[in-house]
């Protein structure tokens, strides 16, 4: 296992790749049928039929990114795993009862008695809500250092609130391709509404990060670094311009652009996380513990890795191909 | 309370109640597979009928399996940090096997099999669901490979307190996998033969009388009656495999304080511990040894071997142990008498289901749950009875808890159970919802997917 140097160096660095990938296609993901519960209060009963309908097929595949993630986190760096999940036991637990809640919801707003369906409307919107909100505040505290104190639950508590936000903007663009007329045009006000979490979101977390650890501020505001690092945040607020300008005009007469808003809300996800990624490098607890202190066995590692390689573009296949034989407007779920 | 035997009932509740659904999901993705091919065969739209209600079941099934699912992946490490940090190395790679080749399978082609019978052609919605079956059994096999490696740890070394993987074959393929598997399988089998038995009973006692009912009935009955002989001959061996790799466990199970020959089997006692003996035993001479020993003089082995000289007990509490390995075999045997009774009358002078009295009809309607029973009380016994072992050899339970405040524990274990509790009423509540509308004609219209000419069938018949 020499062949391509110390794999004690590159295996940690290919799985925090790998880690990172799931979690980035995850947010971006689950990132958008949350949102879409997220909205739910929002919307007319047939609607809601509609909004659940353009997620239905996919939901489910979308979590298994998390899983993945959660599983990498494990399998590769079960001392990480360890420290970072007890140290957010509290969220992780209502993340979790959130994902059932929304989860069965699914199945049961269709199966159960049509009198019921309120109530699993609502466990649809509060699951949804707990589980946005507890990332936000996983992703706050873990920008924070883990460090439990007043000062970083307040700016979890803030992050919480903008992911949420995010994730009902992204939500929204969602609903503005896979929807058309009464519910396309709502959609595009949602999004409107929505744009500002994601703006702070993406402010807290870019400036926070550098304040909280001087190793972080170092490696953005160094020179030459800082030159390289230039396009991130440009090229970012350009996209939210460019966001702004679109919204105005949706929906065109002929739908066209009614990807426009996704695909660049998916281009703001992957830049915010390449930042964060460069940020906490090489780091997987911040400050505490690096990839490298945290990995398994390098013989562990590497039989996984194989797996991976074959395994992972097979998934990637036929994910695109699910997403193929639903594309187009969302139409009434039906098993027929 | 303390954290370690919160986080225990914690962990037990939370795999409790997900073991219910793909204990279901396993045998029914299969079992929807058949419907599929056979209405394909034969044309027959009573198939296609069967499908459309038992793939609502699934459906439904599938998604308490996943988010509860989800639940455990994340409960290894918030509540036992010491496992992976000691078998990482062996339980990482077996997870993550079983993430890639079976969550994803299942849950990108669930959404084909369940949305898309309009948008593909007939044979991608078969091969979708073919590979969700496919894709459950996957997840079955790796999840039972890395729990029997809990039990019957083989392929690797210890260093600095680290296990790490020496042979994967041995790994995968330990002492006690092919049995544990077989066993779990035939479980799932059997539990979703008697819950389409059950179901399908309780709709024609409501009065349905279609031709779907009348299939699936015959086919829970006779796909029950089939498999629960395997099924015992299956948890004999794994009984005798047991035996030999973990005796403390099957002392347990046994009620046998002492190693002797001409050991009993207990049909009834309550072990006490404290005691170290058992009261108001009830037994058959000799039972025990000629199940475990094929003679009557078979030396069983006795929980006092397992008592170290310091006093320190390293066998599993007794009396878990003992009861739920009598509440799973006495379901067995109460799974035997009715489907091989049901199936009798059925086949006798061709009755089919009219040959059923209302009373056989009757109890398959509770034991449509027996599935569950004896699944949930099989579990019992084998984990409980690895204790106080959470690898056996390697690594106690105790070692692998996290120091989360037992207040934190207590709290997330109230919510969980809640939850549960809701959701399994729900879950109950939506089947015999679906079952009630089945019976009383509010069935699905009947068209025919696309591409799908009927006529092209029918010569067949």
């Amino acid at each position: 296992m020499t062949y391509f140097g110390d794999p004690a160096l590159w295996l940690p660095l290919t799985f925090a790749a790998l880690m990172g990938l799931s979690i980035l296609i995850y947010v971006v993901l689950d990132g958008f049928d949350l949102g879409v519960g997220v909205l739910f209060p929002f919307a007319e009963p047939a609607e809601k039929d509609r909004m659940v309908a353009s997620i239905g097929p996919f939901w489910d595949a979308n979590e298994t990114w998390l899983v993945l993630a959660i599983g990498i986190l494990l399998v590769a760096f079960p001392a990480a795993h360890g420290a970072i999940l007890t140290a957010l036991y509290l969220p992780v637990a209502i993340m979790l009862i959130g994902l059932i809640l929304r989860g069965v919801a699914f199945e049961f707003r269709a199966k159960a008695p049509p009198a019921r369906k309120g109530l699993w409307n609502l466990s649809f919107y509060a699951g949804s809500m707990m589980t946005a909100l507890s990332q936000g505040y996983m992703l706050g505290m873990y920008i924070m250092g883990l460090e439990q104190r007043p000062a970083t639950w307040a700016f979890a508590a803030l992050t919480a609130v903008f992911l949420t936000v995010g994730y009902s903007f992204i939500g929204a663009a969602w609903l503005i391709l896979k929807t058309e007329g009464a519910l396309q045009r709502k959609a595009v006000g949602w999004a409107k509404g929505g744009i500002w979490g994601l703006i702070l979101g993406l402010g807290a977390v870019s400036l926070a990060s550098p304040l909280v650890s001087p190793r972080i501020f170092d490696k953005w505001f160094a020179m030459p670094e800082a030159l390289f690092l230039a396009p991130l945040p440009i090229i970012s607020a350009a996209l939210v311009a460019l966001l702004w300008i679109a919204l105005r005009r949706l929906p065109a007469r002929d739908d066209s652009f009614a990807w426009f808003p996704f695909a660049v809300s998916i281009a703001l996800f992957a830049l915010a996380f390449c930042g964060m990624a460069y940020s906490f490098y090489p780091y997987v607890v911040p400050e505490k513990l690096t990839i490298y202190e945290a990995a398994s066995a390098p013989e562990s590692l590497f039989i996984i890795l194989i797996g991976t390689l074959f395994v992972l573009p097979m998934i990637l296949g036929y994910t695109a191909l699910s997403y193929r034989v639903f594309r187009g407007k969302a139409t009434a779920l039906s098993y027929e | 309370m303390d954290t370690l035997l919160l986080s225990r009932i914690q962990f037990g509740a939370n795999i409790s109640f997900h073991i219910l659904f793909p204990t279901i999901t396993i045998a029914l993705g299969w079992m929807l597979l058949a419907f599929k091919l056979a209405w394909q065969r034969t044309g027959n739209e009573k198939w296609m009928e069967a499908y459309r209600f038992w793939v609502k079941v699934f459906a439904l099934s599938f998604g308490m399996g996943v988010v509860s699912g989800i639940t455990m992946s994340f409960q290894f490490g918030t509540n036992w940090p010491g496992f992976m940090e000691a078998v990482g190395n062996i339980a990482g790679p077996l997870l993550a096997y079983e993430v890639l080749t079976a969550f994803f399978l299942e849950a990108v082609f669930l959404g084909i099999m369940l949305f898309g019978a309009s948008r593909v052609p007939v044979w991608m919605h078969t091969l979708a669901t073919f590979l969700v079956a496919f894709g459950t059994t996957m997840s079955a096999f790796w999840i039972l490979v890395l729990n029997s490696w809990m039990h019957t740890p083989a392929g690797f070394e210890m260093r600095d307190g680290v296990a790490h993987a020496t042979d994967w074959l041995a790994i995968i393929f330990n002492p006690s996998m092919p049995y544990r598997l077989t066993h779990m399988l035939l479980a799932s089998g059997l539990t979703v033969a008697f819950l389409i038995a059950g179901v399908s009973a309780l709709r024609w006692l409501w009065g349905d009388r279609s031709d779907a009912v009348r299939a699936t009935l015959r086919t829970g009955v006779f796909v029950g009656a089939a498999l629960i002989p395997l099924q015992i001959l299956a948890g004999d061996f794994h009984g005798l495999n047991t035996l030999e790799h973990q005796p403390a466990k099957v002392a347990a199970m046994e009620g046998n304080w002492e190693t002797r020959g001409n050991v009993p089997l207990l049909l009834f006692a309550v072990p006490d511990e404290a005691a170290r003996e058992n009261r108001f035993e009830i037994g058959i001479p000799n039972g025990a040894s000629l199940i475990l020993k094929h003679h009557a003089a078979g030396v069983v082995p006795g929980l006092n071997d397992f008592v170290g000289e310091d006093g320190s007990v390293m066998h599993p509490p007794v009396a878990p142990v003992f009861y739920s390995f009598r509440v799973m075999v006495g379901t067995g045997f109460a799974m035997l008498f009715l489907s091989w009774g049901a199936a009798i009358l059925m086949t006798r002078r061709r009755a089919g289901v009219e040959g059923l009295p209302r009373p056989v009809l009757w109890a398959m309607v509770p034991m449509a749950l027996s599935g569950w029973v004896a699944t949930l009380a099989g579990w019992y016994t084998t984990e409980i009875g690895r204790q106080p072992w959470l690898v056996t050899g390697v690594l106690n339970t105790e070692q692998a808890v996290a120091a989360v405040p037992a207040p934190m524990v207590a709290t997330t274990l109230i919510a969980y159970l809640t939850v549960y509790a809701a959701l399994l009423i729900a879950y109950i509540g939506a089947i015999l919802y679906l079952a009630r509308k089945a019976a009383h004609g509010d069935r699905p219209e009947t068209t025919t997917p696309r591409g799908q000419p009927m006529a092209a069938h029918v010569p067949g018949e």
